[in-house]
């Protein structure tokens, strides 16, 4: 199993933070790789908010060629975090040439693009950058989006985070997610490792979808190029949640409908019962199966937990207004928020998608059975 | 034989008939139930001659042998009244005294099935035993990273869709805009593929559908089955349990007259119109209700005369061409029900499906295919076309539904497997793989015959006589003296034990491989097989 913990609140807080929420819950996780996706970034980041930052890893190689290849796309850096790493890394952490979180200035001839187009561009960027890189190994990229850095690597969480000096005053966020890995393949690729990211939406998971393989050939023959990957069978939500909410236009509140949707009596007194049905039989091929406790971010900065239809793995979501955190145990929430009214705490089951909005001001339940909102 | 008569080509003797009888002089009773009860008169009641010592008690006789007869079964040898060793004969004895055996050679009967120049036709289906589908294993058992489901315990969804369904987007466009929504019917996905009123006899015909209304209406399972092309009774037609039963529609039309006349006064649609080209074991070949078999009432159903053989055209006569064929059939079919029942073409295994599937993904009106491979059963067909034509299911089923895959029209076409599912007994496996190999859900026919009904047939060429309307068991005999031996309740509650212990080892497969929430459409990274050549094909793994 892996260990996952999110949070959102109105002050950006330190990464370090979730990964000492992480390490609480360590039992669960073996520690063999961390992941964070930070959003809604403070600092100075708070001031450049539509600047697309780039997160990934590089050698000296892979700098060289990125900085080529922006250079002609006619992308400028604007701000970058840079890491001072000690000579030697900690054991289970590999050495690496560079982290790289770099905010850029968009080429002047894309001015007057909407964002809709932005987002084509900064995703085809990516891919680019990420096929370029596999060839030559020199390469990762997680993330290029603006407001949004990802950190994943190698090694226990908390190590990686004090190695690479997280705690630093210059990256915090208030939309934070991370998780601690339980490695289930020896060899760890970095694009396995959650969260995962497309086009501002990001996902995490705790668990095995069995359905993988149906699923995977069904988004690959979306004929959509974001839809790629798969180096991880949690990858898919992703995919399913971005496919949900762009490619048919739904909100968050169908996404369960789409992974684990209604059936029997509950569907069939559902008010929105036919369009449940259709949207059952439609999005047939992304019906996942298996444990899962899914965690993500969304463009508008809210954050949501479901489950999968058995609710086989643990979560828990619990804050007060203005701070709320989601964790696989309530230890990892009594780390960060102690001071909450635990009788809150809400453990989303089978049903439920647990959803703290951008306000932070309540948690959301909204249970499958309910009301859809209207379709637009 | 006597010695003194030519022996002619055909003269067989019992070394070399495929069964023969072994009888037990001293545990019959000659009671002549096995005469009586014999389907095809290979037994009757001779005489034999014995030979007896007899043993002097005087002191000046001595002792000597005599001859005496003695009555007897003797098997007869001419080809006309071969043993089909069917074991009636053991079944109605009441000593125990008479039993059919294999022969330990290669008969010499096949050289001489076809006297009178006609060959051989028969039921039954391929005279091979086993398949591939037995050797493909379930791997991937999800233990520790995943915890393993519960078959008994968990809820499992195990439904299937039987209609063209609208890819997403479409699908939400059209709800929207209240446009045309295909029909789509969510059902179980083992069905009771095709097998006609005529081929089947009334007890057996009304058992199937007796056995599927109870899973339907008292145990929730959504099974459906399929008429054959043979028509469907009246009233079934103008009741509420056609909704259970998908309407065949072949080359022959029997009974759409019926049909069509009946449709104002249906009370519920049919679950879907089947349309076929094709069939598994006589792959081009038409249907075949031979003579014997059509009595007054098939007669009435199909609007025929009665007594004659009704072969169907190898191919629809009113077409010439795939696309009009396809597009004009489902099209007119829709119609008839408004576009609110499913209409989707059944076609043999053949190395062209993926043309026929090309032309049905261009087609709106297409809610499926159905393919049915080269070890589907046939109450008559020639033994040539059985055992010698025909595609196997699994390389036919994995193409189609990796081209549609690749695609990106996997979920909107369903893919239908037949032929042989269950050959050896393995139901649920069989039928497992296939799904996992993309079939949307599965048919059986020969199956159901052999558990709900107890059919004798098998790949040894056992009975496979339901051709002829003297099935011994009353399953595929329009004589009432034959089926009045089944009793319709009995094979009701048999098709209602098949399909629950189906349903429990379906479960047994799939919660070790962590799922439930869905039919495992397509998931082939849990199928393993030990052939190199044939993991590739199949694009599944290979195993050792
Ligand atoms: S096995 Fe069947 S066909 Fe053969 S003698 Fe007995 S009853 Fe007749
Ligand atoms: S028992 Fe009846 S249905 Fe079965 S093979 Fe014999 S004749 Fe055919």
């Amino acid at each position: 199993m892996c260990r996952l913990f999110a949070m959102t609140g109105d002050t950006p807080i330190s990464p370090m933070v979730a990964l000492n929420a992480l390490d609480v819950m360590r039992e669960g996780h073996d520690g063999s790789g961390v992941g964070l996706f930070l959003r809604d970034l403070g600092g100075p980041f708070d001031d450049m908010k539509n600047a697309p930052i780039l997160s990934g890893i590089f050698t000296k190689n892979g700098i060289k060629r990125l900085d080529t290849f922006m250079m002609n796309l006619g992308f400028m850096t604007k701000y970058k975090i840079s890491f001072k790493l000690p000579k030697n890394s900690p054991q289970g952490v590999p050495h690496r040439d560079v982290y790289l979180v770099r905010a850029y200035e968009y080429p002047e001839e894309w001015e007057g693009r909407n964002f809709e187009e932005l987002g084509k561009e900064l995703m085809n960027i990516r891919l680019q950058l990420r096929e370029m890189g596999q060839a030559e190994k020199d390469m990762i990229v997680f993330s290029f989006w603006p407001d949004v850095i990802m950190i994943k690597e190698i090694g226990d969480p908390l190590t990686v985070g004090k190695y690479l000096n997280l705690g630093r005053e210059d990256l915090t966020a208030r939309v934070i997610m991370a998780q601690g890995r339980q490695n289930t393949n020896y060899a760890i690729n970095l694009y396995a490792c959650h969260p995962f990211f497309l086009q501002g939406i990001s996902t995490m998971t705790n668990g095995e979808n069995t359905a993988f393989v149906p699923i995977k050939e069904f988004l690959k023959s979306r004929d959509f190029p974001g839809y790629t990957g798969f180096q991880s069978d949690s990858e898919v939500f992703t995919h399913i949640l971005h496919y949900a909410l762009k490619g048919l236009g739904l909100s968050i509140e169908a996404y369960k409908h789409i992974i684990t949707p209604l059936y029997g009596t509950d569907l069939e007194t559902h008010p929105d019962a036919q369009l449940l049905k259709q949207l059952k039989q439609s999005c047939r091929k992304m019906i996942i199966d298996g444990p899962n406790c899914v965690i993500g971010s969304l463009p508008d900065h809210s954050l949501f937990m479901v489950q999968d239809r058995k609710k086989l793995r643990p979560g828990v979501v619990g804050g007060h207004p203005g701070q709320y955190a989601f964790a696989s145990e309530i230890c990892g929430l009594d780390a960060v928020i102690p001071d909450r009214d635990k009788s809150k705490d809400f453990q989303p089951m089978h049903l439920d998608t647990a959803i703290v909005g951008p306000d932070r001001q309540e948690i959301n339940i909204c249970r499958q059975t309910d009301p859809l909102p209207p379709l637009h | 034989m006597p010695s003194n008569r030519p022996i002619t080509p055909s003269s067989l003797s019992i070394k070399d008939q495929p069964w023969q009888i072994h009888w037990d002089k001293d545990k019959c009773t000659l009671c002549g139930s096995c005469t009586a009860v014999c389907p095809v008169n290979a037994i009757n009641l001779d005489v034999f001659r014995k030979r007896k010592v007899e043993t002097s008690l005087g002191l000046n006789s001595s002792s000597s042998s005599v001859f005496k007869v003695y009555h007897g079964i003797r098997q007869k040898t001419d080809s006309a009244y071969a043993c089909v060793g069917c074991a009636m004969c053991t079944q109605v004895c009441p000593n125990d005294a008479i039993m059919p055996y294999k022969s330990d050679e290669a008969g010499k009967l096949i050289f001489h099935v076809n006297r009178g120049g006609q060959p051989r036709r028969r039921g039954g289906r391929r005279n091979v035993a086993g398949g591939l589908l037995d050797q493909i294993k379930f791997i991937r058992i999800s233990m520790l990273t995943d915890p393993a489901l519960d078959a008994g315990r968990h809820e499992f969804e195990l439904r299937t869709l039987l209609g063209r369904v609208l890819p997403p987007e479409e699908g939400i466009a059209h709800f929207k805009e209240k446009g045309w929504i295909p029909p789509v019917r969510e059902i179980y996905p083992l069905l009771i593929g095709s097998m006609s009123f005529g081929a089947l006899s009334p007890p057996m015909w009304e058992g199937l559908q007796m056995g599927v209304a109870y899973l339907n209406e008292e145990l929730n399972m959504p099974v459906r089955i399929c008429t054959g092309e043979g028509g469907c009774p009246p009233r079934l037609l103008r009741s509420r349990f056609l909704q259970y039963v998908i309407l065949q529609i072949a080359s022959g039309y029997f009974g759409w007259d019926e049909i069509i006349h009946a449709i104002p006064d249906m009370k519920v649609d049919p679950c879907a119109i089947e349309i076929k080209y094709g069939q598994g074991a006589k792959p081009g070949d038409g249907g075949l209700l031979m003579w014997y078999k059509v009595n007054k009432l098939i007669a009435a159903i199909r609007g025929v005369p009665a007594g004659v053989s009704l072969p169907s055209p190898p191919t629809h006569q009113t077409q010439y061409s795939i696309e009009e064929s396809v597009a004009k059939m489902i099209q007119s079919m829709s119609m008839a029900w408004g576009f609110r029942v499913p209409v989707y073409p059944k076609i043999s295994g053949t190395s062209t499906a993926l043309a026929v599937l090309n032309n049905l993904t261009r087609n709106p009106y297409a809610a499926g295919l159905a393919i049915d491979g080269e070890d589907g059963g046939t109450g008559a067909a020639y033994d040539v076309s059985m055992n010698s034509m025909g595609h196997p299911i699994a390389s036919n089923l994995r193409d189609c539904y990796l081209d549609l895959a690749a695609q990106g029209k996997q979920n909107e076409i369903p893919l239908f497997a037949g032929g042989g599912i269950g050959k050896t007994g393995n139901l649920a496996a069989n039928a497992a793989a296939l799904i996992m190999l993309g079939a949307s859900g599965v048919q059986v026919g020969k199956y159901i015959m052999q558990a709900a009904a107890g059919c004798l047939g098998s790949e040894t060429d056992r009975c496979n006589i339901c051709n002829i309307g003297l099935c011994p068991k009353g399953i595929t005999s329009q004589d009432p003296r034959l089926y009045r031996r089944l009793n319709a309740d009995e094979v009701a509650q048999r098709v209602v034990d098949v399909y629950l212990s189906f349903d429990t080892e379906l479960k047994k497969i799939v919660a070790p491989l962590g799922r439930s929430t869905s039919l495992p459409i397509g998931m082939s990274d849990a199928l393993g097989i030990n052939h190199r050549d044939v993991a590739e094909r199949l694009k599944i793994q290979y195993v050792v």
